[in-house]
C-alpha cells in the first residue's frame, strides 16, 4: 500500500526514538488497562451495597484503596505516554525539517528555480506541522483506541458472553452509519472546497489588484461577481456542514441502542442470577467506552491520512534530486541522497540518549553526490580549494539546457583577460542571465569548460570559486536583519571603518545615516522603509565590502534612478580597474566602454567585438542600437 | 467580535432554535441514568421483567427523540453559521470595495485576503460550534449536578466541588498554555522566515558562501522551536491526567458516601449507580468543552481581526456623502465649462495634430504651440484644464512630505513628462489627479474644479491610468479591456488595441478577444500585459491618459511604435508620462523634473538642458544619442 510505503520511509527518522516509542506503547497499554479496570472495582463496590445495614465496609474500603492506586497509575502512565509522544513526534518533525532545509542548501539552483518558494515554505511549515500533530493524535488515539476495544471485549467476555454478544452485534450499525455519512459529506465537502477555491481566487486577485479596481471604478462589477460565487457558496457550505455534523447524533443514537440493549439484557440476567447488579453497571459503563474509539476512528484515520499525505510531500522533495540527476546525466557514483538518519542525528535534542548517528554532523550526507552543491564542508572527492585568482577567465564551448534534449545555451566561447570588462547584450530571454548563473557555479554546464587562470573550475569547490566573484543581481535581496548584518554578509570580519567606507563608495552611507537607527536599522525582505534604489545601493555596498577579484554584474534596468546609477557606475568603474568583470549591460555607457561586447540571441553569441566594430558590422547589434531611441534619432 | 453578530440577524430563528434543540437532546440524555436507576431499584429488586422491558423501550424512545432534536439542531446551526459567514463575507468584501488608496496602504492587501478567507472560515466554524455545543456542555454538566443534588445533597456537593476544581484546572492550564502556544507560533514563524530567505536569497547566500552559517542558524532555531513545542505540549498534557484524577477522586467520594448512605438507608443501590453514571457524563462533556473553548478562542480572535477591518473608516467617506448631495450642482458648473473648453480645445488639437504629424518637429514650433495655448487661455480667461496649485502631500504615518508645493498646469492635447529619481514623488503626483489620494495642502483642479468635488465615477471616466505593474484580471481579454469602458463596441475595443500594439497579441491568442486571461494575467508576457493595460486605459477615450512608467517592460522598438501611435491619435488626450528615461519624454510640451517631492525645474527639453543641471545629468546618462 502506498501509505505503508510512506510510513516505511518515515521509519529512519523514528529510529533514534525507538526506546521512547517502545516505552510510550507500554505506557499506553498500562493507562488503558488501568482505566478499564476501575469500572470493575466500582462494580464490586456496588455489589457490596446490598441495602440498609448490609454494607460490607471492609471490602468497600479495600476496593476504594485499589481504585485510588490504579487511578494514580493510569494518570501517571497517561501523562508519560503523552510526554514521550510529544518528544517523539516533535523530534521526528525536527529531523525532517533539518533534512529538508539541508536538502535545500545543497539543491542545485536549477532545481530551486524550477519550484515555487511558497510551496517549499508550506511544506516546511504547514505540512510538517500536520505530520507532527497527525502522528501524535493518530498514533496515540489509534493505539489507545485499539487497546480499549480489545481490553473492553476481553473484560466483557470474562463477565458475561451473552451480553457481550449484544454489544458486539449492535456496534457495526454505528460504523455503518458513520461510513455512510462520511461518504455523502465527502462529496459535499468536495463541492464546498471547489466553490471556496473560486471565491479565494477572486478575493486574491481583486484585493491584490484593488488599486486597479478603484482606478477603473470596477467596484460594483467585482462585487457582483463576488456575490454570484458567494451565492453558490452558501448552500454548499450549509449542506456540507450539516451532513457531516449528523455523524455525532447518529452514532450517539446507536450507542443509545447498545446501552438500552445492555440494560435490558443485563437486567434480565441479573434476575436469572447470572449477573450481579455491580457487573451490570460495569457493562453499562463499558458500553459507553467501547463505542467511543469507533466513533473517533474516522476522524483519526482522516487525520492520519492527512498527515501521511503531508509527509509524502516532504519526502518527495527529499528524494527529488536523485531522480533529476539520473534523468539528466546518469549520475555516476552518487551515493544515495542524504541519509535521513544522519540528518536526524544532528537534530536530536541534548536530552536524548547518545545515538550513533549524532557524530555525523549532517553535511556529510551530500558528500560524493556529484549533483549536489559541493561546499568546503563536503568537498566532492576531487575538488580542491582555489586560491585567489588572477582573473583570466576563459569559456570553452559551453552549453546548457534547462530541459533534457532542448539545448538552451550553445557553443559559448570567450576569453576575458585579467582586468578586462565584458559586456553581454541581448534581448530578454537570450541567455544572459543563464550565462551568469553558469559562471557563478549556480548551474552545471552540460558541456564545455570554464577555465579560471587556465584551470578548469569543475575541479574546485564551489565555495572557493565563488569567493573570487562579487555579484550584484537585478533583484535586490536583503536578509532580515540590520543594515550592518546585511553588509557584513560578504565579509563577516570587516571592521567598522571598512564597512563605512564601502557604504560611502556605494553612495549608501548618507541615506543609511538618515535611517531611524542608522546601520542598526532593520531591513527585511520586502519594503522595510527603504526604496528599491536604496536596496540596490546596499547590495552594491555588500559586494564592495567583500573585495572580490572578479565581478559579475546584472545591471539594473530601472530600479535605480539615473543620477545615482551614474554615481554607482563611477564607483564600479573604479573598482573594476584591474578586475575582470562580466556585465549584463543595459546602459550605453557600460557597453561603449567595454573591452568586448558579446551580443547574444537565442542562447548563442551572434556578434562580438567593441562598440565601434559592432556598429560598423551593421548587424543585429547596430540595429538594436539604432532602434533604441523611440523618437528615431 | 461582538458587533459582527448583527450578521446573524437574518437567522434569528435558527440561532435560537439550534441551542434549544441541543438542550432538549441533552435533557433526554440526563434522564437516562434515572431510568437505569429505576430499572435496578424497581425492575431488578422487584423482579419485574415487564418493567425492565418497559424501561428498555423508554431508553430507546429517549434515543429516538434525542436523535431527532439533535439532527434538527445541527441543521439550524449549520444554516445559521453558513448564512452568517456568507453575509459577513459579502459585507466585508463590499466594505473593502469602498476603500481608498490610503486605507489599502494602511491595511495591506495580504492581510485583507486573510481576513476574507481563513478568518471568516474560522468564525464560521466557531459560530457553528457555539450554537451546537457552547450551551449543551454546561447544560449537561450542571444538569448532572442538579440531578445529583436531587438524589442526595452531599453527592451534589461532591459534584459541585469536583466540577469547580475541574473548571479551575482547565482555566489555569489554558492560561498557561495560550501564551506558550503563541511563543511556539512565533518560533515557527522564525523558522519559516529563515526558510523563505534561503529560497529567495539563495544566489546571494551562495555567492557569499553563507550556506553553513544559514544552516546552523536554522538548526539552532529549529531545536529552539522543537523544545518550545514539546514544553508547551507537556504543560497542556497535564490536563488529561489531572482531570482524570479529579473525576475519579470524586467517584471515590461518591462511592464512599454511597456506602455510608445505603448502609444508613438513605440511598438505594440504583441511585448510587445513577450517581456514578452522572459523573462519567460530566467527564465526557468537560473534555468536549475544553476543546470547544480553544476553537471558540481562535474564532473570537479572527472575529476581532475582521471587526478591525470594518472599523476602518475613511475620513473621506463623510465627504463622500456630502459630495453626493452636491453632485448635481457641481455637474452643472463644470459640465458647461468643460463643454466649452472641449470645443475650443478640439480646434486647437487639430492644429496640434498637424504640427505633430510633421516628423522631426522642432523646438520652435513646440514653444509656439505652447504660446498659442497660453494666448488662448488668456483670451478665454478659462481656467487651465488641469492645474496643481501649491499641492503638498504626505502619506499616512510618514514623517516627510512625499510632495511639497507642487504647482503646474496642463492643457488637453499636451504631453507632460515627469522625470526624476526613485522615490522623487512621480507616482504620488499622478495618483493625486484621479483623487486616489487627497492633497494634504493646496488643490488639484480639473476644469477649474477641485478634483475632490467630482464624483468618483466621473473622474474615473475622464482619466485613464496605466499603473506601473501591468495587472490583468482573470476572465477574457475582452472583459479586461471593457474595464476601461463598459459598453465599448467591438470596433472601439480593436481601435484601442491597435493603438497600443496589442492587436497582434490578441490575434496571436486562440480565441482572440475571448481568449482566457489567467489570474494576474500570468499567461501573458510582461510586455503583452503592458500593452493590454494601456489599451484598457485608452478604451474609455479618457480626457487624461496617465502612463506611470508603463513602458518599462517593452522593448525599445515596440515602445517607439507605441508612442508614435499614441501621438498620432485623433482627439489626443492630455498625456502625462512618468518616466525614468529622457528618451520617453524628450518631446513633451512640458517636462517636470522632480527631486525629493519638489519640482526642481519645468520646461521643454532644450530649456532644461540649458538651465537644469540635474536634468542634464539624467540626460547625459539616460538618453541614447
Amino acid at each position: 500500500m502506498k501509505q505503508l510505503n510512506i510510513l516505511k520511509k518515515l521509519l529512519p527518522y523514528l529510529v533514534p526514538f525507538r526506546l521512547f516509542f517502545l516505552l510510550s506503547i507500554f505506557m499506553a497499554t498500562l493507562t488503558v488497562a488501568a482505566a478499564l479496570y476501575i469500572p470493575i472495582l466500582t462494580g464490586h463496590i456496588i455489589d457490596a451495597l446490598l441495602g440498609k445495614g448490609q454494607v460490607d465496609f471492609a471490602s468497600v474500603f479495600s476496593y476504594l484503596g485499589q481504585i485510588a492506586a490504579i487511578m494514580l497509575v493510569s494518570a501517571l502512565a497517561g501523562w508519560l505516554m503523552q510526554i514521550w509522544g510529544n518528544h517523539i513526534c516533535y523530534g521526528v518533525v525536527c529531523g525532517l525539517r533539518n533534512a529538508l532545509f539541508e536538502k535545500n542548501a545543497h539543491l542545485p539552483l536549477s532545481v530551486i528555480d524550477r519550484s515555487s518558494h511558497g510551496d517549499f515554505i508550506s511544506r516546511m511549515g504547514v505540512d510538517l506541522d500536520q505530520v507532527g500533530t497527525g502522528l501524535l493524535l493518530g498514533f496515540s488515539q489509534l493505539f489507545t483506541g485499539a487497546i480499549t476495544i480489545v481490553g473492553t471485549l476481553g473484560f466483557m467476555c470474562a463477565l458475561n458472553l451473552h451480553i457481550t454478544l449484544v454489544v458486539v452485534l449492535l456496534t457495526p450499525l454505528s460504523i455503518l452509519a458513520a461510513h455512510l455519512i462520511a461518504k455523502k459529506s465527502y462529496a459535499l465537502f468536495g463541492m464546498q472546497s471547489k466553490i471556496r477555491g473560486e471565491l479565494t481566487t477572486l478575493i486574491d486577485e481583486t484585493i491584490m489588484g484593488q488599486k486597479v479596481v478603484i482606478a477603473f471604478g470596477q467596484q460594483e462589477q467585482v462585487k457582483q461577481r463576488f456575490d454570484e460565487i458567494d451565492g453558490r457558496m452558501y448552500p454548499a457550505s450549509l449542506w456540507a456542514t450539516f451532513v457531516s455534523s449528523i455523524t455525532n447524533p447518529a452514532t450517539r443514537f446507536v450507542n443509545g441502542l447498545v446501552y438500552a440493549g445492555v440494560a435490558v439484557a443485563g437486567g434480565l440476567f441479573v434476575l436469572s442470577g447470572g449477573l450481579t447488579v455491580g457487573q451490570l453497571t460495569v457493562f453499562l459503563s463499558y458500553a459507553n467506552q467501547y463505542t467511543k474509539p469507533f466513533n473517533e476512528i474516522s476522524g483519526v484515520v482522516a487525520e492520519l491520512q492527512n498527515a501521511l499525505a503531508c509527509a509524502k510531500r516532504v519526502l518527495d522533495l527529499l528524494e527529488e534530486e536523485s531522480a533529476v540527476s539520473e534523468v539528466k546525466r546518469g549520475s555516476s557514483d552518487a551515493k544515495s541522497a542524504i541519509s535521513p538518519g544522519q540528518a536526524v542525528g544532528k537534530s536530536e535534542m541534548e536530552n536524548t540518549e547518545n545515538s550513533p548517528a549524532k557524530s555525523a554532523i549532517s553535511m556529510g550526507g551530500a558528500a560524493g553526490k556529484s549533483e549536489m552543491e559541493n561546499t568546503a564542508n563536503a568537498p566532492a572527492k576531487s575538488a580542491i580549494s582555489m586560491g585567489r585568482a588572477v582573473g583570466k577567465l576563459e569559456v570553452e564551448n559551453l552549453s546548457f539546457s534547462y530541459q533534457v534534449g532542448q539545448s538552451f545555451l550553445q557553443n559559448i566561447n570567450f576569453l576575458a583577460k585579467p582586468g578586462q570588462r565584458i559586456a553581454i547584450v541581448g534581448a530578454t530571454g537570450c541567455g544572459k542571465t543563464t550565462l551568469i548563473n553558469l559562471l557563478m557555479g549556480f548551474y552545471e554546464p552540460d558541456g564545455g569548460r570554464i577555465l579560471l587562470d587556465d584551470q578548469d573550475v569543475a575541479g574546485f569547490t564551489k565555495e572557493s570559486l565563488r569567493s573570487n566573484y562579487g555579484m550584484v543581481l537585478q533583484e535586490t535581496w536583503l536578509k532580515q536583519g540590520s543594515v550592518r548584518e546585511n553588509l557584513l554578509m560578504g565579509n563577516p570580519n570587516a571592521g567598522e571603518e571598512e564597512l563605512i567606507s564601502a557604504a560611502k563608495a556605494a553612495f549608501a552611507h548618507s541615506f543609511i545615516m538618515r535611517l531611524p537607527k542608522g546601520y542598526d536599522t532593520p531591513v527585511g525582505e520586502e519594503g522595510g522603509g527603504i526604496s528599491k534604489g536604496q536596496r540596490q545601493l546596499l547590495c552594491i555596498a555588500r559586494v564592495l565590502l567583500s573585495h572580490p577579484t572578479m565581478l559579475l554584474l546584472d545591471e539594473a534596468t530601472s530600479s535605480i534612478d539615473l543620477r545615482t546609477e551614474r554615481k554607482i557606475a563611477a564607483a564600479f568603474s573604479a573598482m573594476m580597474e584591474g578586475k575582470t568583470s562580466i556585465v549584463v549591460a543595459h546602459r550605453l555607457e557600460t557597453i561603449r566602454t567595454a573591452d568586448l561586447i558579446l551580443y547574444m540571441d537565442a542562447g548563442k553569441i551572434v556578434e562580438r567585438g567593441r562598440h565601434e566594430e559592432l556598429l560598423e558590422m551593421e548587424g543585429a547589434y547596430a540595429q538594436l542600437y539604432r532602434s533604441s531611441a523611440w523618437h528615431g534619432a | 467580535m461582538g458587533k459582527l453578530l448583527i450578521y446573524l440577524k437574518d437567522y434569528k430563528k435558527e440561532t435560537i432554535l439550534a441551542p434549544l434543540f441541543k438542550m432538549l437532546e441533552a435533557s433526554f440524555e440526563l434522564l437516562i441514568p434515572l431510568v437505569v436507576a429505576a430499572m435496578i431499584d424497581r425492575g431488578i429488586s422487584g423482579e419485574d421483567t415487564f418493567y425492565l422491558w418497559h424501561m428498555g423501550l423508554l431508553l430507546l424512545g429517549l434515543g429516538v427523540v434525542g436523535l431527532i432534536s439533535s439532527v434538527t439542531a445541527q441543521y439550524f446551526s449549520a444554516k445559521a453559521a453558513a448564512g452568517f459567514a456568507s453575509q459577513l463575507r459579502r459585507s466585508l468584501f463590499a466594505h473593502v470595495q469602498g476603500f481608498s488608496f490610503a486605507m489599502l496602504d494602511r491595511m495591506g492587501s495580504s492581510a485583507l485576503v486573510t481576513r476574507m478567507t481563513s478568518d471568516i472560515n474560522r468564525v464560521q466554524a466557531g459560530v457553528n460550534l457555539v450554537l451546537r455545543l457552547l450551551l449543551r456542555s454546561p447544560f449537561v454538566v450542571f444538569g448532572a449536578m442538579l440531578m445529583a443534588f436531587r438524589i442526595d445533597r452531599a453527592a451534589g456537593l461532591i459534584f459541585l466541588g469536583s466540577i469547580a476544581l475541574l473548571f479551575f484546572i482547565v482555566f489555569v492550564i489554558m492560561l498557561l498554555g495560550i501564551p506558550l502556544y503563541k511563543k511556539v507560533q512565533s518560533h515557527l514563524e522564525r523558522i519559516l522566515t529563515i526558510t523563505g530567505e534561503n529560497r529567495k536569497g539563495v544566489r546571494v547566500i551562495r555567492a557569499f558562501r553563507r550556506e553553513k552559517e544559514e544552516t546552523e542558524a536554522f538548526y539552532e532555531e529549529n531545536v529552539r522551536y522543537t523544545k518550545m513545542a514539546v514544553f508547551a505540549g507537556n504543560v497542556t498534557a497535564i490536563l488529561n491526567p489531572l482531570s482524570y484524577v479529579i473525576v475519579n477522586g470524586g467517584l471515590l467520594l461518591l462511592l464512599h458516601l454511597g456506602a455510608v448512605q445505603v448502609n444508613g438507608g438513605g440511598l438505594s443501590q440504583g441511585q448510587v449507580v445513577a450517581l456514578v453514571n452522572y459523573s462519567t457524563q460530566v467527564l465526557a462533556e468537560l473534555i468536549k468543552f475544553a476543546s470547544l473553548i480553544l476553537t471558540v478562542n481562535q474564532a473570537v480572535a479572527s472575529g476581532n481581526r475582521i471587526q478591525g477591518v470594518f472599523e476602518m473608516r475613511n475620513h473621506a467617506s463623510q465627504v463622500d456623502e456630502k459630495k453626493q448631495s452636491k453632485k448635481e450642482a457641481v455637474h452643472s458648473t463644470y459640465d458647461v465649462n468643460s463643454e466649452k473648453q472641449n470645443q475650443e480645445k478640439r480646434n486647437q488639437e487639430k492644429q496640434n495634430q498637424e504640427n505633430q504629424s510633421q516628423e522631426n518637429q522642432n523646438q520652435e514650433n513646440q514653444s509656439q504651440e505652447n504660446q498659442n495655448l497660453e494666448n488662448q487661455i488668456q483670451e478665454n480667461s478659462a481656467p487651465p484644464f488641469l492645474e496643481f496649485q501649491e499641492v503638498s502631500f504626505s502619506y499616512e504615518n510618514a514623517g516627510e512630505k512625499a510632495l511639497n508645493n507642487i504647482s503646474f498646469s496642463a492643457e488637453k492635447g499636451e504631453i507632460i513628462g515627469i522625470i526624476g529619481g526613485t522615490g522623487s514623488g512621480k507616482s504620488t503626483l499622478v495618483h493625486l489627479i484621479p483623487g486616489f489620494y487627497e492633497a494634504s495642502m493646496g488643490k488639484v483642479l480639473l476644469n477649474g474644479q477641485d478634483v475632490k468635488q467630482y464624483p468618483r465615477l466621473d473622474l474615473q471616466k475622464r482619466i485613464g491610468i496605466v499603473p506601473q505593474t501591468p495587472l490583468l484580471f482573470s476572465g477574457t481579454i475582452r472583459d479586461n479591456i471593457l474595464w476601461g469602458k463598459e459598453d465599448a463596441s467591438e470596433s472601439e475595443l480593436w481601435e484601442a488595441l491597435e493603438l497600443t500594439q496589442a492587436a497582434e497579441v490578441v490575434k496571436g491568442k486562440e480565441g482572440g478577444l475571448h481568449a482566457r486571461v489567467e489570474q494576474g494575467g500570468k499567461n501573458f508576457s510582461g510586455g503583452q500585459r503592458q500593452r493590454l493595460t494601456i489599451a484598457r486605459a485608452l478604451a474609455g477615450k479618457p480626457e487624461i491618459l496617465i502612463l506611470d512608467d508603463s513602458s518599462a517592460s517593452l522593448d525599445n522598438a515596440t515602445e517607439a511604435e507605441l508612442f508614435r501611435e499614441i501621438l498620432a491619435m485623433e482627439n489626443r488626450p492630455l498625456i502625462i508620462l512618468v518616466a525614468q528615461k529622457v528618451s520617453a519624454i524628450r518631446h513633451a510640451h512640458k517636462i517636470l523634473v522632480l527631486e525629493e517631492g519638489e519640482i526642481l525645474a519645468q520646461g521643454v527639453h532644450e530649456e532644461l538642458m540649458k538651465t537644469c543641471s540635474v536634468y542634464r545629468e539624467i540626460c547625459g546618462e539616460g538618453a541614447l544619442p
